[in-house]
């Protein structure tokens, strides 16, 4: 058997090899999917204030409510279906994660390469701000930073994506100026090659590797930090309830028994989470040269 | 060396006074200044009390020099809800949550290092699975749901431990700790398992890694070629190249559990900083947040100086320029 | 140089073969290979990369990482069998009688301690010294391998050290215990061609001094002749041919040992083109069933798709049906 398969397809057969990130991958992909389509799905619509009646509150799983149907994870405090509740927040936290793992990836590759590329004063400068935004914990600036711009959706991923984009910096910046310094990259500037092109096709493409393990790794943690924001009751809104909140509120109920309105929403959250970190974790251990023979 | 020092210094100087700047700009910018030091519901005289005190009527750039001025002789202004002096409460709370992070830091540094240099040895052992497995958990469980859990199995169901609070102190050279009584312990035990939890699974993996990619190099392979045994190799050759990247990510890591200590403060009712930023976050009590901000921004650009140090005092070739 | 010697050889290697277990399959690295060494004798290994010269050298000292194996064959030291013993075992052997430099010294000293610290390691792994009589071992051997103010570069760290005399330091750790056997893999290669030069003087000084043999492998056939008592020529895993010096440099056997001569420099005339070999190694995974030079060989006919086998005596071997320089 030689080796003349595509890259790609020979990443994808070591990846089949490890049967945990199979799994795990199976495990994203599917919560995904449940997700996309939690308003087809979901028996309940839990953020329409309308349909939720008290009576329902604070009731055990397989519990038949006033809607008539089987409440498969118990209700919440406010008689929300945690079943429903779950999908809707599980969708909330892939959105959140997502969009604020994209936008950051996007300004940080473009922060590192730029830096790298044009090198001199602003390459210091840049990297600086960047180092110093490494040393803060991305809990504090999210903090600070939901303090300073109040709470919503916009401001939420704002302050996720703050709290994140110096990590892709830096990864772009290491692999950047690596590749930077070599030969070939010297002799392509001498030639009158366009400087676009130099870094589309020749330093993107090798920051590439390092950048997709830090960004499913980045993606877990904002899952994580946006549901920690919300437990705190800095996150979203009330009337958008995310798994974080949904634990929060949960929280005072655990010391009377009534712990599923804490624990399934937990659950759901812990395996989305280690989900992504399993098949980032083997990502990484599949693209580290240095783990190569 | 010393000139290695020096230029630190001198790096972490600039960098404060930079952070300042920031804070001052930023606390300055989201609003109007008054509002920032001044309660709303105080009454007209000590308004104008205060805006003579603080200059709030002179440029900004002279408002910026007397808050540092006042800043540096420790004076931040007054507590809205608290009614004391803000450096006053930071510091009352400072060693709650100092005692917690450290006792997270050490137990996450001392257990997780071995555990990670023996995965990493022998990688596709039961074992090292084992412990990867418990790392990833540990690392991918958000700390506000590991705390659940801890007091729900601890502290609900089994009742061996107590729910929150800090339970009994000892005061030691003018500070209160709690470690130092069985009972001020035993409220200590779950928050600083909490805290530890996510940096024992970042120090196992670490040092997992490391071990890893150093036990691939030649380095290790000369050292076996020479006969030395697989223990003298992982104690000296393996140990001392390892410390190296973990002591930054300590020394860093210590910054980062004091800001982390936020939720755990917050779900066992630890009467830290971390409680007392959330609390002024949520209450708006404005003079604490912009102190607590310097004073961490401060914090952080220590702890970097001191890792920068250790880190050249550790790996030799950093200490001068390289010789040929 | 020693023709044939009727002493038990030192050092007998028979069938020695080493493989590599794969994704892509089996890579047969060290495919059947036998030669025997003499004490104060110097052998020179020479081939390509990917000839299996390096791994070789590995398998000498049981050093061979998953996923590769020793599959069979065997490795006696002075009578002493060497393949499949118990690793304790083989660490008694390793550095004591049996000793490794390699190629890239920076890469082979531990950056982050000081050099006397590294020597002491080494000597503690076989004797039991105090501190100070470490350090005065220590301090004798720099000396010996020609760094000046030994007592004081022992406080030192690798980086301080220039590469020629970082190589040094890798050789005085490998003569701390006075060993019979020494492989040097690709020692010089690194470093620069005046330093290259005062190393392979100082070698066989060394050599001629104590009577220590040494198993010289490089792709360089300059540098190794100048050494050598014996070459021996390795192709895709196989030694294709062997013997003196002297012999093998003006009379080759092998095909590839004739294209390795005459495209060295030195050789070409003066406005002639460089000669080269056509074609390239192959992959060690997917060998020709016959004859692995076959393909690039222009001597090849039908019968070199059979396996040929090692002709020759005591003194000189080669495995090639259409050899140089014997009439056909």
């Amino acid at each position: 058997m030689s080796a003349a398969a595509s890259p790609i397809a020979n990443f994808w057969a070591e990846f089949r090899e490890s049967p945990v990130a199979l799994a795990a991958l199976v495990v994203v992909l599917l919560i995904i999917v449940v997700a996309v389509l939690a308003p087809l799905i979901a028996p309940q619509d839990p953020y329409d204030l309308s349909r939720l009646q008290l009576r329902d509150a604070r009731r055990p799983p397989g519990f038949v409510g006033s809607g008539g149907y089987v409440h498969l994870l118990g209700t919440d405090a406010q008689g929300r279906d945690l079943f429903s509740a779950i999908l809707y927040g599980l969708r909330i936290s892939i959105q959140m994660g997502l969009m604020a793992g994209a936008i950051a990836l996007c300004i940080g590759a473009t922060l590192g390469i730029t830096a790298a590329f044009v090198g001199g004063r602003i390459e210091g400068l840049l990297m600086r701000i960047v180092d110093l935004q490494l040393c803060f914990p991305a809990i504090l600036l999210a903090l600070v930073l939901v303090a300073m711009l109040g709470q919503g959706k916009a401001q939420l991923i704002a302050a996720l994506v703050a709290a994140q984009y110096a990590y892709f910096a830096r990864t772009a910046y290491g692999a950047a100026s690596a590749e930077r310094r070599k030969d070939y990259i010297e002799a392509a500037m001498a030639t009158p090659l366009s400087s676009r092109r130099i870094v589309f096709r020749h330093l993107l493409p090798n920051c590439m590797p390092p950048l997709i393990v830090v960004a499913t790794v980045q993606v877990a943690n904002a899952i994580a930090l946006e549901a920690t924001l919300s437990f705190l009751g800095l996150g979203l809104p009330v009337t958008e309830p995310s798994l974080g909140m949904l634990i929060a509120n949960g929280f005072q109920y655990m010391m009377s028994g009534r712990y599923w309105i804490s624990v399934y929403p937990g659950i759901a959250l812990i395996v989305l989470i280690v989900a992504i970190n399993l098949v980032g974790d083997q990502i990484r251990d599949q693209l580290n040269p240095r783990l190569k023979r | 060396m010393l000139g290695f020092v020096i230029q630190r210094f001198l790096q972490a100087v600039t960098v404060m006074a930079v952070m300042s700047v920031i804070v001052f700009v930023g606390v300055y910018a989201i609003g109007n200044p008054i509002d920032v030091l001044i309660p709303p519901d105080a009454p007209q005289d000590i308004r104008a009390r205060t805006i003579a005190r603080f200059g709030l009527d002179r440029p900004l750039w002279e408002q910026y020099f007397i808050f540092i001025r006042n800043a540096l002789s420790g004076d931040f202004g007054r507590s809205f809800i608290y009614a004391m002096p803000v450096l006053q409460l930071i510091l009352s709370r400072l060693p709650a949550t100092l005692e917690l992070a450290l006792a997270a830091v050490l137990g996450a540094t001392l257990i997780g290092v071995p555990l990670g240099i023996f995965a990493g040895y022998r990688p596709h052992s039961r074992a090292a699975r084992v412990i990867m497995a418990v790392s990833i958990l540990g690392f991918s469980m958000p700390t506000f749901w590991v705390g659940l859990v801890l007091i729900l199995t601890f502290a609900v169901s089994l009742g061996w431990l107590p729910a929150g609070g800090r339970g009994q102190t000892v005061t030691l050279f003018g500070v209160q700790w709690s470690f130092l009584t069985i009972n001020g312990l035993s409220h200590l035990v779950l928050p600083a398992i909490n805290l530890a939890l996510f940096k024992l699974a970042m120090m196992i993996r670490l040092a997992r890694a490391g071990t890893r990619e150093i036990m691939l190099t030649d380095t290790i392979k000369f050292a076996r070629a020479a006969g030395l045994s697989e223990a003298t190799i992982l104690r000296h050759h393996v140990l001392k190249l390892i410390s190296i990247p973990i002591v930054t990510v300590f020394g860093l890591e210590l910054g980062s559990t004091l800001a982390f200590a936020v939720v755990t403060e917050t779900i066992f009712s630890w009467p830290g900083l971390g409680k007392l930023i959330i609390d002024s976050i949520t209450n708006l009590d404005r003079p604490v947040m912009v102190a607590y901000l310097i004073l961490i921004a401060a914090l952080f650009v220590t702890i970097n100086f001191v890792v920068d140090i250790t880190y050249a005092a550790l790996d030799p070739r950093l200490r001068r320029g390289k010789v040929a | 140089m020693n023709a044939l010697s009727n002493a038990e050889p030192l050092l007998h290697v028979h069938e020695l073969q080493t493989h590599f277990f794969t994704r892509a399959g089996v890579v047969k690295a060290v495919d059947g290979v036998s030669f025997s060494l003499q004490r104060g004798q110097v052998l020179g290994l020479v081939g390509e990369s990917g000839s299996g010269k390096t791994v070789t050298g590995f398998s000498l000292l049981g050093l061979i990482d998953a996923p590769g194996r020793i599959v069979g064959g065997s490795v006696r030291l002075a009578g002493v069998e060497l393949v499949g013993i118990p690793e304790a075992k083989l660490r008694q052997v390793r550095g004591k009688r049996i000793s490794m430099v390699f190629q890239d010294p920076m890469m082979t000293l531990n950056p982050v301690l000081t050099v006397g610290r590294q020597m002491e390691l080494a000597l503690g792994a076989h004797r039991q010294m105090s501190r100070k009589a470490a350090r005065a071992r220590s301090a004798e051997l720099l000396t010996r391998v020609g760094l000046a103010d030994a007592d004081k570069r022992l406080d030192d760290y690798p980086h301080q050290f220039s590469g020629g005399m970082r190589q040094r330091v890798a050789i005085a750790i490998a003569l701390l215990h006075e060993p019979e056997i020494i492989v040097c893999d690709e020692p010089t290669t690194a470093l620069d061609v005046s330093i290259q030069a005062q190393i392979l003087r100082e070698m066989r000084l060394l050599v001629r001094e104590s009577g220590t043999s040494l198993i010289w492998i490089s792709h360089d056939l300059a540098t190794v002749s100048s050494l050598a008592d014996r070459l021996l020529v390795m192709y895709a895993g196989r030694i294709v041919e062997e013997g003196p010096t002297a012999t093998v440099l003006r009379d080759p056997r092998h095909p590839y040992t004739k294209g390795l001569l005459d495209s060295l420099p030195a050789m070409a005339r003066p406005g002639e083109e460089l000669r080269q070999i056509t074609g390239g190694a192959p992959s060690l995974s997917s060998l020709p069933p016959g004859c692995a030079f076959a393909p690039r060989c222009e001597r090849a006919t039908a019968i070199c798709e059979t396996m040929p086998s090692l002709e020759g005596d005591a003194v000189r071997r080669f495995r090639c049906h259409h050899p140089v320089g014997v009439d056909a």
